[in-house]
């Protein structure tokens, strides 16, 4: 055999050699780590502003109204907290109204040293509230059914409501849907953002080992780029079966305590497997765009001056993707499943809210195509920019010579 | 000294190497980057199993000839042939290739980056380790074949290097610059390495700004500059281009048998020196010891391959391939 390597087996040659180098290396080690500090912040501002919204959605109202009516309203309050719970705000006694008494609740409000979010004065028949204007009107109700029941003329017994929570059938509601494919999207870009970053300093790190050259005399160029790009999506691979199992254990652990989604249009099994191929085709599609940029670059500061606008190009696309979910059907949703970029999220946007499969395979055939163009031009790029000539160094070498040749002179 | 260039292609057109086979052989061949045309109409032509020098200054074509000759970068103009085959990839399992910027994976074993660059010549992993195991014992090396690439010198670096350019076995081998960066020890290494190579019948074509390692080594010689190949062919043709140096001690410096001696000639301290007249040596010597010059001692060295090379490539490249030399060892 005299021939070279087919570009499958030569990308297979490059992919391992990466596949091993990156994987068992101690940068992966903390890039696996890497996921753990967004989620760490994240559960911490999420502890705080939870605790935060719990306070703002607990209100707590004042009354100040004449002691009967002020009897009344709590003895109203005990009764109906049982049934409505949280919507209902909680009652403290600010001041009991001898006869003849007054009370200025607005004077009182606005002085703020009542700490409550309302004062309700006035009497059980005409209750009057006070309190800021944002929310004094999503209070009126409760205390609208908080007097009536005080007066006695709600109903003495409420019926209790037997629940049942199921899972929504496959192509049901679209609205609720939407959800999942919005989450799936967000997904889906977060992790193609996060590990497509690690193509684009693979090439300048080839250039940096100066060992391109020996790649680019035995092999074609097509292969380094193409075993380049799958390496990497292997080690994502990885990483994502790693960061998925932790998530599993977290699901197992916290149970119903997290939110669950709406079942995609496809059924979660199809769901998932096409959230594979996505990510890969759309890992594939940036992480050729990076490559091609890092095989340009020289130093991992112009990679990411270049790799710059692409960055921002992937988040308009992304942007479109989100938009054209909520608008199936028109030219823009069109538009964003035929552009290569935004296709993976606008066709994984789709599995969530269309059952219909065969659109699915002609797109992943359809982003295919485009990664085999888009590598193919990379490398000529490659090809034809890099491998100009040799080392740039005579020129400052033949400087270092006569200013040498200079001094021996004058000495 | 300058010299027609017109008239120096036309002799390397005519180089002829009979019935034996050519290993590469390249004729017209043209490459511009961006307007500048770094090779412009270079024919090489190198016999099987020949040990050959390109021979040139930085920056005269010699690694884009190399790389356009391995189908790294294709020509814009020209016609080449590499072991029979017009596409150079179809013959790359038969050629092994150490480029001028020299590189390995930092993080990799000895044996493992011998068998790594072996296995993007086709031969399997396993089979490469084991050769380059083989090869790191067989070159004084195997103490550092667990070594990792980071924890080598250059020099020991470049050796792993060169030795994964032949674990393949090549039929051709392409060194562009081998001696850059080694020391003189390693130096005369690779030296033996490449004569034992062309002894087993491998053609080892290589560039370099040294005269001094062509002259030892190379049974033919291309002399590049400013992207042309003034000469190419056997160094014994090239050093002919040049005629013999006479070197003349008499009794006396000056006397009526200054006349015998050519117009060129020139008196250094005690010495005559200048070309051997076209006529001979007979001549000369009968008009000297009828002038009673009362010769001393009279030498005939045939021209070193330096001196060709000014001839062919002229001053200017001359002095830029010193230049090289210069900086090489100031590295």
């Amino acid at each position: 055999m005299t021939g070279r390597l087919s570009t499958l087996a030569a990308a297979l040659v490059i992919a391992r050699r990466d596949f091993g180098a990156i994987l068992f290396s101690r940068a992966f080690f903390f890039f696996l780590l890497g996921p753990l500090f967004p989620v760490i912040v994240g559960a911490m501002a999420g502890g705080v502003g939870q605790r935060v919204q719990q306070s703002v959605d607990l209100p707590v109202i004042g009354i100040a109204m004449a002691g009967d009516d002020v009897d009344a309203m709590v003895d109203a309050h005990g009764r109906l907290s049982d049934s409505l719970g949280a919507t209902l705000p909680a009652l403290v006694v600010l001041k009991r109204l001898d006869p003849g008494e007054t009370y200025d609740p607005v004077a009182a409000f606005s002085a703020g040293k009542s700490g409550v979010s309302a004062i309700l004065g006035g009497t059980p028949a005409a209750p009057q509230l006070v309190g800021a204007s944002e929310r004094i009107d999503a209070w009126r109700g409760p205390v609208s059914l908080l007097a009536a029941e005080a007066l006695g003329r709600t109903p003495h017994a409420y019926p209790d409501v037997s629940t049942n929570a199921v899972s929504r059938p496959s192509g049901g509601d679209r609205g609720s849907q939407l959800m999942t494919a919005q989450a799936a999207q967000t997904l889906l870009f977060l992790l193609t953002m996060l590990l497509a970053g690690m193509v684009l300093s693979n090439l300048v790190e080839e250039k940096a080992n100066k060992i391109i050259e020996i790649l680019a005399a035995a092999i074609p160029m097509d292969a380094v780029f193409f075993g380049k790009l799958f390496a990497m999506l292997a080690v994502s691979m990885v990483g994502i079966a790693v960061w998925g199992l932790f998530g599993t254990l977290l699901v197992i652990a916290a149970g119903s305590a997290l939110p669950s989604l709406p079942s995609p249009a496809v059924g979660w099994p199809m769901f998932l497997a096409l959230g594979v191929v996505y990510f890969a085709s759309a890992y594939l599609l940036l992480g050729s765009v990076f490559l091609a940029i890092g095989s340009l670059a020289t130093t991992v500061r112009e990679v990411q001056t270049l790799s710059m606008p692409v960055t921002m190009m992937q988040l308009m696309v992304f942007f479109l993707a989100s938009y054209a979910m909520t608008q199936p059907g028109s030219a823009t949703e069109l538009f964003a499943l035929a552009f290569p970029f935004s296709s993976p999220f606008a066709m994984m946007a789709r599995a969530a809210q269309e059952p219909v499969l065969w659109t699915h395979a002609a797109a992943i055939a359809w982003q295919a195509l485009w990664v085999v163009i888009l590598v193919r031009t990379g490398a000529r790029l490659f090809r034809t920019r890099v491998m100009k000539s040799g080392p740039a160094k005579v020129k400052q070498d033949r400087k270092r010579l006569w200013n040498k040749r200079r001094e021996a002179a004058a000495a | 000294m300058k010299m027609d260039l017109g008239n120096w292609q036309a002799a390397a057109c005519d180089q002829s190497h009979g019935d034996k086979p050519l290993a590469i052989e390249a004729r017209g061949l043209v490459k511009r980057f961006d307007g500048f045309t770094a090779v412009d109409g270079i024919d090489i032509s190198v016999p099987e199993g020949a040990i050959y020098g390109i021979l040139g200054p930085n920056g005269a074509g010699k690694t884009t000839t190399l790389r356009m000759l391995l189908g790294i970068i294709d020509p814009d103009e020209g016609y080449r042939s590499v072991l029979g085959a017009e596409r150079p990839h179809d013959v790359a399992h038969a050629i092994g290739y150490l480029p001028e910027e020299r590189g390995l994976y930092p993080s990799m074993k000895a044996y493992e980056a011998i068998a790594f660059v072996g296995a993007l010549r086709g031969l399997p992993l396993a089979e490469g380790r084991k050769r380059g195991r083989e090869l790191l014992e067989e070159h004084g090396l195997g103490y550092a074949a667990e070594r990792q690439i980071r924890q080598m010198s250059k020099g020991m670096a470049q050796q792993v290097q060169i030795l994964g350019t032949l674990v393949h076995e090549p039929r051709l081998v392409v060194f562009d610059e081998p001696f850059s960066g080694l020391d003189a020890i390693n130096q005369g290494k690779l030296e033996r390495m490449i004569r034992a190579l062309a002894d087993k019948g491998t053609t080892v074509i290589f560039s370099t700004h040294v005269i001094a390692h062509a002259e030892r080594l190379c049974d033919e010689v291309a002399i590049i500059a400013g992207g042309k190949v003034p000469f190419a062919g056997a160094v014994d043709v090239a050093r002919d281009r040049i005629r013999p140096q006479v070197r003349l001690e008499t009794r006396e410096a000056e006397g009526t048998w200054r006349a015998a001696l050519p117009a060129d000639a020139r008196l250094e301290g005690r010495f005559w020196h200048f070309s051997l007249p076209e006529s001979g040596v007979e001549p000369l010597l009968r008009a000297l010891i009828e002038s009673e010059a009362g010769i001393l001692t009279l030498s005939i060295e045939r021209a070193g391959l330096h001196d060709a090379f000014v001839a062919i490539a002229g001053e200017a490249a001359a002095r830029a391939l010193e230049d090289n030399a210069d900086m090489e060892q100031m590295r």
